[in-house]
């Protein structure tokens, strides 16, 4: 083994952990706040990710989707306010029908008409191929943390309507497996499932301290990481929505009777989750030029490692845990093989959880209820 | 039998087997996401047995045996853990399981790994239907009453004397034996495994059955299995037939949305007590009152 290499295998592990640590920091957020884990996580990671590659090469359908989407969340608070509005049952259910007609109707008139291609070849003309950099970082976060709007609907609202306690069942976990299956399946139909490619901007930009290696545009997202989930925890600890975060994650019961409208917060979780997704993607595409369908898979479930390392709903300890898992990933690539490489991130996660379930700097509350 | 109907019924069959294994644990409270990792074993252990010379039906109980022994030592530190804890730890052993496999040189490693001996579907129908017919009737021992009660509440469980420990070991054990058994099978019928074959989508979809086939009774895998693998499938030989390929292409979006929209009108599943006993008793006499909203 050549142990020269070693500083520069170091820096790789940091800079690949920095992929980890903002989709680790979403996994922790909503699981220290909401006692689920979200498995629409990866979904929204690698939509964001495809989005940006789709736009950056140009496929108009990019656009289509993200309309669709839109409207589909639209259609769906639409619906939400006529459920509680006072009028008579059947204005109430002939409205919700027109609604849905015409959703469809839109849906139909967008996917026959394809507005996506003309709208690049609009942008394209009018500002060369930096445009479509622009749009694709705000298609792309605007889409997912608007889905995420849609999966918490379904994750969290319906169920703690129903069963005044949303976390009581399985069923934010399999609501959300559902989601991840729907979007995947959505990208894998629209852009199959082999790995899709563009170029970077920055190309190969780098530069060179002392023997090691540092790649701009991995730096650049690393430090943007650091400090996007620097704010956030800033953003925790001082601030009144912060606050009313922390009550939720501490006692769901007795936030509300403190005055914090958790219907009103809840969504603020799921938006910020959303966000940290979509950046987490985009730097991806920047970094990496080549997604699939299943690079929410390959990244997310790592990311999962790194959280429970760091503990379960501790910012900070995503950070240090996705870091550390990234670092563990590349070594023992580095110094066994790349066959060799779940083993030991595995294996530390399974060791983590039967000897210290909390993770090093874990909250004993989290986790504890039936699921 | 044609031979499309045949491989269909060889999936139908291996995932009936996996849900059954999923569902022992999950009817006794406890999420099981890593079934890919004692499929694997199963099959590379049986594979293994066979090539040194075992014949083939010895060496299926054989390897049973063994992921149940696997199964039964790792039962008690992972049973120590609790809800998403249960998961991500049954996740974590999949993939230390699918990690060792693929180092290990005799075994075949990454390129896979050959199977001697042929089992078809004379042989898969009718250990399906045992393992049917077996978990049915342990759903009806005392045991399967100790599981549902763990389900239900494992505090009042335990003040009713049921020994919670032992039941949740007994359940994840013989779980590890039937999905062992489902992926020998699995190794002898297509005499190729690989464990890129067994990933962690194969752990979601067949915990994805259980959960939306229903845990409360043994009804819930059988119905939740056949009716996610007939359904796809179904829906491709609808768009090969109707020249509709969107159809084909789109069908696990729908599947997807279907699991969703069963979480918000059949959380229980499709099968729950309440529907079997209407089934039973279509005129009254109920064998109790309704289980009240939030009741697992």
């Amino acid at each position: 083994m050549d142990l020269s290499q070693l500083p520069q295998q170091i820096v790789n592990g940091l800079m690949l952990g920095g992929v980890y640590v903002m989709v680790a920091v979403a996994f922790t957020l909503i699981i220290g706040m909401l006692n689920f884990l979200n498995f629409t996580v990866p979904a929204l990671f690698m939509l964001a990710s495809v989005l940006m590659w789709a736009i950056l090469e140009g496929h108009g359908i990019a656009l289509d989707l993200t309309a669709i989407a839109v409207l589909l969340v639209l259609a769906m608070m639409a619906a939400d306010r006529l459920q509680h509005a006072e009028l008579p049952a059947p204005v109430k259910s002939g409205a919700a029908l027109g609604l849905a007609a015409g959703a469809l109707l839109i849906f139909w008139q967008i996917v026959a008409s394809k507005p996506g291609d003309e709208v690049f070849a609009w942008l394209d003309a009018a500002t060369g191929k930096g445009g479509r950099w622009v749009v694709g970082i705000f298609v792309a976060l605007f889409t997912v943390s608007v889905l995420s709007l849609l999966i918490e609907r379904f994750t969290y609202r319906y169920m703690k309507a129903k069963y005044g306690d949303a976390t009581e069942h399985a069923l934010p976990l399999v609501s959300s497996l559902g989601f991840l299956i729907v979007i995947e399946h959505t990208v894998i139909s629209t852009w199959g499932s082999d790995a899709l490619t563009t170029s970077s901007p920055f190309g190969n930009a780098s530069f060179e301290v002392g023997p090691v290696l540092f790649s701009v545009p991995q730096l650049l997202s690393l430090i943007l990481s650091l400090a996007i989930v620097f704010g956030l925890s800033i953003m925790l600890k001082t601030t009144k929505l912060g606050r009313a975060l922390r009550s939720i994650a501490e006692r769901p019961d007795t936030a509300p009777l403190m005055g914090v409208e958790v219907g009103r917060i809840v969504p603020v979780v799921y938006v910020i989750t959303g966000l940290l997704c979509a950046i987490a993607g985009i730097l991806f595409t920047i970094n990496y030029t080549t997604v699939d369908a299943y690079v929410g898979d390959t990244v997310a479930t790592v990311a999962i490692a790194g959280m429970v390392l760091g503990g379960l709903g501790n910012v900070w300890g995503a950070i240090v845990g996705a870091l550390f898992i990234g670092m563990v990933e590349v070594m023992s690539i580095y110094m066994v093989g790349a066959t060799f490489k779940k083993i030991p991130i595995w294996g530390l996660l399974l060791l983590i959880l039967i000897v210290r379930p909390t993770g090093l700097f874990g909250h004993t509350a989290i986790g504890k209820g039936k699921f | 039998m044609s031979g499309y109907l045949e491989s269909q019924l060889i999936i139908l069959c291996l995932n009936v087997i996996y849900a059954y294994g999923i569902f022992l644990p999950a009817a006794s409270g406890q999420l099981n996401l890593g079934a890919a990792g004692f499929i694997t074993i199963g099959a590379y252990a049986s594979a293994w047995f066979n090539a040194s010379g075992v014949p083939m039906y010895l060496a299926i109980p054989a390897a049973m045996v063994f992921a149940a022994t696997i199964g039964f030592v790792i039962a008690f530190p992972i049973l120590r853990t609790r809800g998403v804890y249960m998961v991500l730890a049954t996740f974590a052993f999949a993939e230390v399981v699918a990690g060792l496999i693929i180092n290990l040189e005799f075994l075949g490693a990454a390129a896979g790994y050959p199977v001697d001996s042929h089992a078809d579907y004379l042989v898969v129908v009718p250990v399906t239907i045992l393992v049917v017919l077996l978990c049915f009737f342990l759903m009806s021992t005392r045991l399967g009453l100790a599981m549902r009660s763990i389900h239900d509440d494992e505090a009042v469980a335990t003040l009713f004397g049921v020994d919670v420990r032992l039941a949740k070991v007994a359940a994840f054990t013989l779980g590890a034996a039937l999905m062992s058994l489902g992926g020998a099978l699995y190794a002898h019928h297509y005499n190729y495994i690989e464990t890129q074959t067994f990933n962690v989508l194969v752990s979601i979809y067949i915990l994805l059955y259980v959960l939306l086939g229903g845990t409360q009774t043994a009804w819930g895998p059988l119905v939740g299995a056949a009716f996610f693998t007939i359904v796809p499938e179904a829906l491709r030989q609808i768009a090969t037939a109707s020249g509709q390929a969107w159809i084909a292409e789109s069908r696990f979006i729908f599947f997807g949305a279907i699991i969703v929209l069963m979480m918000v009108f059949r959380p229980e599943g499709l099968v729950t007590r309440t529907l079997i006993d209407r089934i039973a008793m279509p005129f009254g006499g109920r064998s109790g009152p309704a289980p009240a909203p939030g009741a697992a």
